[in-house]
């Protein structure tokens, strides 16, 4: 039977004795995987592709009339557009950086015997396990200029950090990355962790410099998996929009993600969302794309 | 053994006929969270017992009440027998098929009467001035403005303000002594300050607080049976309107850049501010000292007049609308027969709901009720609203995009912020083909 010659299954085993072979148990797990990615991912992003050249709006009972690429021409001609886009960038540089800042140097700091490390780890740990939207409330609370207590213990007076259009961003990004600076740290961590412990008495030995130690041995080895921090953070810094969306209204805050969940979910306008979600799509793509290519040049090294 | 077996099923019979016609005796209605609907509740429960008809009224929050509703009506879903909709969605629903058409019920009815005026045009008939009606006024609502009795009273407070704008301190009777009322009263060192107003552009928050000024100047948004902008929402009026608006942002509380009916009753709670904008439909909070530290000394007062005299306000409240897609309409309607009738809009209100009804409304046992159903009665016949074109939500948006960077960080000019919505409107209305 040909499932005995392709079985390596232990032959005493349940499943063996149920006649699975590797392959039926392959399958079993594959395929409602690949059912369920192709249900609910591949097969509305395809269908929303084909709404994105279309005057389509789900409010409506109007048939979908074909427009060919106008959404397309009007998204990247309107300067609103592009000014939700300038502000998801800049949000993104501000707001990775200093999470790989704040998270690689809170790793630097544990990365050495230090009592209660265990500990210490999992309360710097807890911000990462809130929920967004508990984060945003809680901030606004926190940033609010009449009772808040940043205000209070920076002895900032009444200083408006989220009605200030030119503050407010910065302010969903120290939100940000108060929260999400652990996730950087715990990879990092471990990245730290890994590094053989023979280069530094090495380095030590040969009197390299603090300095001279992180850049050519700490930061070449934890590269790697700081980079698949950083494809994650800033993946999801795009994304943002439960933060900005819960902390302030400021024009100046309108990520992306914000103009088009007004655009699906306020206006209706189902075809020209689709198209934009696909043109945000494009775009977190190439910059992971980018990225990717670091990771691997790294990699090599 | 066979008596037992046809007992039964003599049982499962009469269980599933009792069961079908329980099933044809229940109804749903849909409406966002907040204590009318629980009032809305307790009215229905007497319907239940007149008739044996049970009435669900399914809430859920206000941020994702409209696309809830809408993602239900356009998956044709019979979930809902009726819905309690935004007057702003009327146009998108009616056009799309997905409220049934009362005319006939309205006119039979003769509503043009029973209902007050202003709440029969904004929450039921769609297009304007076409005589079609597509619900049935419910919760009435507007802006109306709550004050601190106790600063205005205070007789130092008084003299001080006689003294210095020659005029006695009273609720004002116009945006400029309410303008001068904020600043008299804005004392940022003692962490006092004049004026709450809305200024949340997530929705329609500052659009509402700037139609208050806009109405009561005398200005309009547009001619809202031809589509035509230029003139109307960049008129001279409204410049200055939304200048003053802007001007009263400069006393209110600090951070007060995304405020709606939450923080502008807080303002009054927390002592924040000496007068406050909100919708009569949060003001039994206002009133009740579980909720408000301040109740016994705050007072209301009508959105005051604009320069030319007159007066009006931003409309809220919704209508009570049949969904196409219910399996009961005909019951539907007979509740709705119910609901008309005065002694329920009477009870209604007594409940806690405001009822548009007029002959309730202009009752003195309404009046009296409580300390602002007089300021509501008076706003009621006054009110005004934003489009209803079935691109309602773009408008907003355009709206909220031109002239909160005006109001709150004082960007440009009025002038030129309407400018530029007016040409954004104009290429709104014809993208969708209006302009004929």
């Amino acid at each position: 039977m040909a499932t005995a010659v392709m079985t390596s299954l232990d032959t005493k085993s349940r499943a063996a004795s149920r006649g699975m072979s590797d392959i039926r148990i392959r399958n079993l797990f594959i395929i409602p995987t690949i059912l369920f990615l192709i249900v609910f991912n591949i097969f509305p992003l395809i269908y929303s592709l084909g709404y994105s050249f279309t005057d389509f709006r789900a409010s409506s009972n109007a048939p979908a009339n074909f427009v060919g690429l106008q959404n397309y021409r009007e998204l990247l001609n309107d300067p609103f557009i592009w000014s939700n886009f300038a502000i998801t960038a800049k949000y993104v540089i501000v707001s990775v950086t200093g999470q790989v800042i704040v998270g690689f140097g809170t790793a630097m700091l544990l990365n050495r015997d230090i009592p209660l490390k265990g500990l210490l780890t999992t309360l710097l740990l807890l911000p990462m396990m809130l929920s967004m939207a508990v984060v945003g409330l809680f901030w606004k609370l926190l940033y609010d200029p009449s009772f808040g207590i940043i205000n209070y213990s920076l002895g900032l007076g009444s200083f408006e950090w989220l009605s200030n259009p030119d503050m407010a961003l910065y302010a969903v990004a120290i939100t940000d990355i108060w929260m999400w600076s652990p996730f950087v740290m715990l990879l990092s961590l471990a990245g730290l962790s890994a590094v053989p412990k023979h280069l530094y008495e090495a380095a030590a030995i040969d009197r390299a410099g603090p300095f001279y130690t992180f850049f050519r041995i700490t930061l070449p080895l934890v590269a790697p998996i700081l980079m698949i921090a950083i494809i994650f953070r800033t993946m999801e810094a795009f994304k943002t929009f439960d933060l900005a969306y819960i902390l302030t209204s400021q024009p100046t805050t309108e990520v992306i993600s914000i103009r088009l969940y007004k655009m699906a979910f306020q206006e209706w306008q189902t075809g020209r969302s689709c198209a934009l979600a696909y043109i945000v799509l494009i775009m977190v793509l190439a910059i992971t794309n980018i990225y990717v290519k670091y990771l691997n040049k790294v990699k090599e090294r | 053994m066979r008596k037992t077996l046809t007992g039964f099923l003599a049982g499962v019979g009469l269980m599933l006929a009792s069961g079908q016609s329980a099933l044809a005796q229940e109804l749903t209605i849909f409406w966002a969270e907040w204590d009318p609907a629980n009032y809305l509740q307790e009215l229905v429960n007497e319907y239940e017992a007149q008739t044996g008809v049970k009435v669900t009224v399914e809430t859920t929050p206000w941020a994702d009440f409209q696309t809830k509703a809408f993602t239900e009506f356009n998956a044709k879903g019979s979930a809902y027998d009726m819905v309690v909709g935004d007057s702003q969605w009327i146009g998108a629903a009616s056009e799309a098929g997905h409220y049934v058409d009362l005319t006939d019920f309205f006119n039979k009815h003769k509503l043009n009467e029973v209902m007050a005026p202003a709440t029969v045009k904004y929450y039921s008939e769609y297009p304007a001035n076409s005589g079609k009606y597509w619900s049935i006024p419910a919760e009435g609502d507007a802006v109306g403005w709550s004050y601190r009795k106790d600063w205005f009273e205070d007789p130092k407070e008084m003299e001080a303000f006689k003294a210095k704008y020659g005029y006695d301190l009273a609720p004002p009777k116009t945006w400029a002594e309410m303008r001068d009322i904020a600043e008299f009263f804005h004392r940022p060192d003692q962490k006092r300050y004049g004026i709450a107003i809305y200024t949340d552009n997530s929705y329609d928050g500052l659009v509402m607080g700037v139609e208050n000024a806009i109405f009561s100047y005398g200005g309009e948004l547009g001619d809202y049976q031809s589509y035509k902008v230029d003139g109307i929402i960049n008129s001279e009026k409204n410049v200055k309107a939304l200048e003053m608006y802007r001007e009263l942002y400069g006393f209110t509380p600090p951070g007060w850049a995304k405020t709606f009916f939450v923080e502008n009753n807080q303002a009054i709670t927390e002592n924040l501010a000496a007068m406050s904008m909100n919708y009569f439909a949060f003001f039994p909070a206002l009133v009740n000292e579980a909720s408000n530290p301040n109740a016994k000394v705050t007072g209301f007062f009508a959105n005051p007049a604009g320069p030319g005299g007159e007066q009006f306000a931003a409309l809220g409240g919704q209508g009570i609308s049949v969904v196409s897609y219910s399996e009961n309409q005909e019951e539907a309607m007979k509740f709705l027969e119910w609901f008309i009738k005065d002694e329920t809009q009477k009870r209604w209100a007594e409940l806690g709901g405001y009822t548009a009804s007029a002959k309730v409304l202009e009752s003195p046992e309404f009046q009296n009720a409580t300390p602002y159903n007089k300021a509501f009665y008076e706003t009621m016949f006054k009110v005004k609203d934003f489009w209803a074109t079935p691109e309602y939500a773009e408008l907003l948006i355009q709206m909220n995009q031109r002239i909160y960077p005006f109001v709150t960080a004082g960007e440009g000019t009025a002038k030129k912020a309407l400018d530029s919505l007016a040409a954004d409107w104009n290429a709104t209305f014809e993208k969708y083909g209006r302009h004929k």
